[in-house]
């Protein structure tokens, strides 16, 4: 028998069916929806009349178009407000576990789904989310999809995909003092480019991945398809069975949380191949910042933006124009730069570990007076643990105030926009064109570096405010 | 229920020269509040089409009358970001029945395959030249073939080959519907389940 990657492993055990010459029927141990992506999906099966297959492998929460404070109150917009009456009511109907906007265990779903224990070692997941790469921290194969895709797993737990090809990403040594796993994640971006994976399934493996947490890794698996994979998956370890451990015991009602003998095997065989390799030294790698308008735009933040001709493989004409959108020139330096607000949130950096790096950071320091600050956690659980953790009075006495939990900023679906022409300086995962507000402008980077903005107001390299 | 069939598409095309073109260009988040599949189009590229106090942008080639017909021509990478399937729906939406690029975004491609939005991967030299040509003569005319998986640039007298799966090249000539097709392998889902002891 072929050695197998960890990959392969989880994909094959769950065809149910190939199609010769075509996509393989793959079976879905995990479904997660949320408000914006489900609603024409639950249309499409009134329209044929059927019922959800197994609701049990549902859970929805409503996180994108919602908005962070008062959310006691009703949600003023309308149509948003529409939307999730709609997944309140279709979850009510079909009989899936809903997280409705005042629900305890509420949060943006990749962080609420590992958080609560669904997502497990082995598994399928999909969501109608791209970021669902996420849930690759904890060895699974969990991949964004379309409407119609949703539709197709609440009708059948199954889905038609083409396999992926293999690609192990291998970061080696310990991280430097003030580099993050996000900084690990947009410095492979910057490496392979915003479309360099395209086709690829990856496993990141490596010694600084395995030093890293689980918050770390999710950091790490959720930006994948930033650079166009399908997802991103690591080898589950101690690590992971302590996180899940934990989850069971805090929000699945059960104590005692068997770890089962099988999930200490789910890695690739020493012989497996991968299609691609890549290996990066993580000694090479800087606290990182984007300056245009796709993500594998990214430099060190000492840096200097890249000249025209340095470019490889990318037309110089949508380079240009990202940088115009931007309001900077090639070879110019980024540090120093005014900015306007901070968003420290998402499923990319909305986790305790993120919270607990901004206030640490802040702390005994004061917002700068230019900086409009968005502190957004991830989940009610992360927002009732940094509060118990006193973050929240920390990031008070430094002039910062934490929100409640949803997407917010990073899609600015909801009121949490970043005006037309600022800057912002964002621990979220896409610095699109308008993509936190029609005009604004994003640079991507670490809770670090978002911290060190937000009490400087200029982009800062965070190593210079280390304590 | 099945869906349009694609067989064969003539018309000239609307160019968009720019790289990695992500779904928040194509569909802006703030219009997806909708909860029906209609009515995307208006708002389709909303951000370079418009300017923010609603009026058309002159210098946007989307707004420039020349380039019209049902075959988007876009850079590398078309569709990257957000898995919203929205984008598709703005796309076609708008009159587009296919888009050619050098290569597409997965979760866009298999969005657009599943709403019958034909996704035409030509070489890169190809489009680029196909890029310039149509930007110099708006009035070319391209044939789409999906049966014989052919892209002709009819005054260049070039024909390209595109590859597509075979399975999702019949489900679009016949209009065929991947979850009717999967409706029916109830019997073989559920002998899945308990060959794995799935809990239900």
């Amino acid at each position: 028998m072929q050695a197998k990657t960890l990959f392969d492993r989880i994909w094959d055990e769950h065809v149910v069916h190939s199609i010769e010459d075509g996509p393989d029927v793959l079976y879905i141990d995990q479904h997660y929806i949320h408000e914006v992506t489900s609603p024409q999906a639950f249309n499409g099966l009134r329209d044929r009349g059927i019922p959800v297959f197994r609701p049990g492998k549902t859970l929805a929460t409503a996180d994108h178009n919602i908005p962070t404070i008062d959310q006691e109150l009703p949600i003023k917009d309308e149509t948003s407000r529409k939307q999730v009456e709609e997944l309140a009511e279709n979850c009510k109907r079909y009989g899936i576990r809903y997280l409705g906007l005042n629900h305890p265990e509420n949060g943006i779903v990749h962080v609420a789904g590992p958080e609560l224990g669904y997502t497990l070692p082995g598994m399928t997941i999909v969501c109608g989310d791209s970021h669902t790469s996420t849930h690759g921290a904890f060895g699974t194969i969990a991949f964004g999809i379309g409407t119609s895709e949703v539709e197709m797993v609440l009708a059948t737990q199954c889905l038609l995909q083409s396999k992926p090809k293999r690609m192990r990403i291998t970061v080696y040594g310990n991280l430097k003092k003030g580099v993050t796993s996000k900084d690990v994640i947009m410095y492979i971006i910057s490496r392979l480019s915003t479309g360099g994976a395209t086709g690829f399934f990856i496993e990141y493996s490596g010694s600084a991945v395995s030093g890293m947490s689980m918050e770390a890794r999710m950091t790490v698996c959720n930006m994948s398809i930033e650079m166009g994979a399908r997802g991103g998956l690591i080898a589950p370890d101690e690590k992971t069975f302590d996180y899940i451990e934990r989850a069971w015991q805090l929000y699945r009602g059960n104590g005692s949380f068997t770890i089962p003998e099988e999930w200490k095997g789910f890695r690739s065989a020493p012989d497996a191949e991968f299609d691609r390799e890549h290996v990066f030294d993580s000694e090479a790698i800087k606290p990182m910042i984007t300056y245009g308008t796709n993500p594998g735009m990214a430099m060190a933040i000492d840096e200097t933006i890249p000249p025209v001709d340095s470019l490889e493989g990318e037309s110089a004409s949508s380079w240009l124009k990202s940088l115009e959108y931007m309001g900077f020139k090639p070879e110019m330096k980024l540090v120093g730069q005014k900015i306007d607000y901070v968003f420290l949130g998402s499923c990319t950096n909305g986790r305790i570990e993120d919270l607990r790096a901004f206030a640490g950071m802040v702390r005994g320091r004061r917002r700068a007076s230019n900086v409009t600050a968005l502190i957004v956690p991830g989940s009610k659980m992360v927002g009732k643990q940094a509060i118990d953790e006193g973050l929240d009075v920390i990031l008070r006495n430094a002039g910062f105030e934490l929100r409640q939990p949803g997407c917010s900023s990073c899609l600015a679906m909801n009121e949490d926009k970043i005006p037309a022409g600022k800057y912002a300086v964002s621990t979220s995962n896409r610095n699109f064109e308008g993509r936190q507000g029609p005009g604004s402008r994003t640079l991507l980077a670490s809770p670090l570096t978002a911290a060190a903005a937000a009490v400087t107001g200029r982009i800062t390299d965070p190593r210079e405010l280390l304590r | 229920m099945s869906k349009s069939k694609f067989t064969v598409l003539e018309s000239t095309c609307v160019p968009v020269p720019y790289e990695n073109i992500d779904t928040d260009q194509i569909i802006p988040a703030r219009f997806l509040t909708a909860t029906s599949r209609e009515g995307f189009g208006e708002n389709l590229f909303r951000d370079w089409r418009y300017d923010k106090s609603g009026a058309k942008n002159s210098d946007c080639i989307l707004n420039d009358l020349q380039y019209r017909g049902e075959i988007l021509v876009a850079g590398k990478n078309f569709g990257c970001g957000s898995s919203r399937e929205h984008a598709v729906w703005a796309v076609q939406d708008h009159g587009f029945r296919a888009v050619v690029s050098s290569f597409f975004a997965d979760i866009f491609k298999n969005n657009a395959l599943n709403n019958g939005l034909l996704p035409v991967v030509i070489p890169p030299k190809i489009l680029d030249e196909l890029m310039s040509l149509v930007l110099a003569e708006p009035d070319t005319r391209l044939r789409i073939d999906l049966r014989e998986q052919l892209l002709t640039i009819i005054p260049a007298d070039l024909a390209v080959r595109f590859e597509i799966n075979p399975y999702r090249k019949e489900c679009l000539l016949n209009g065929l519907d991947d979850i009717e097709y999967l409706l029916g392998l109830k019997d073989l889902i559920t002998d899945f389940e308990n060959r794995k002891k799935v809990v239900v």
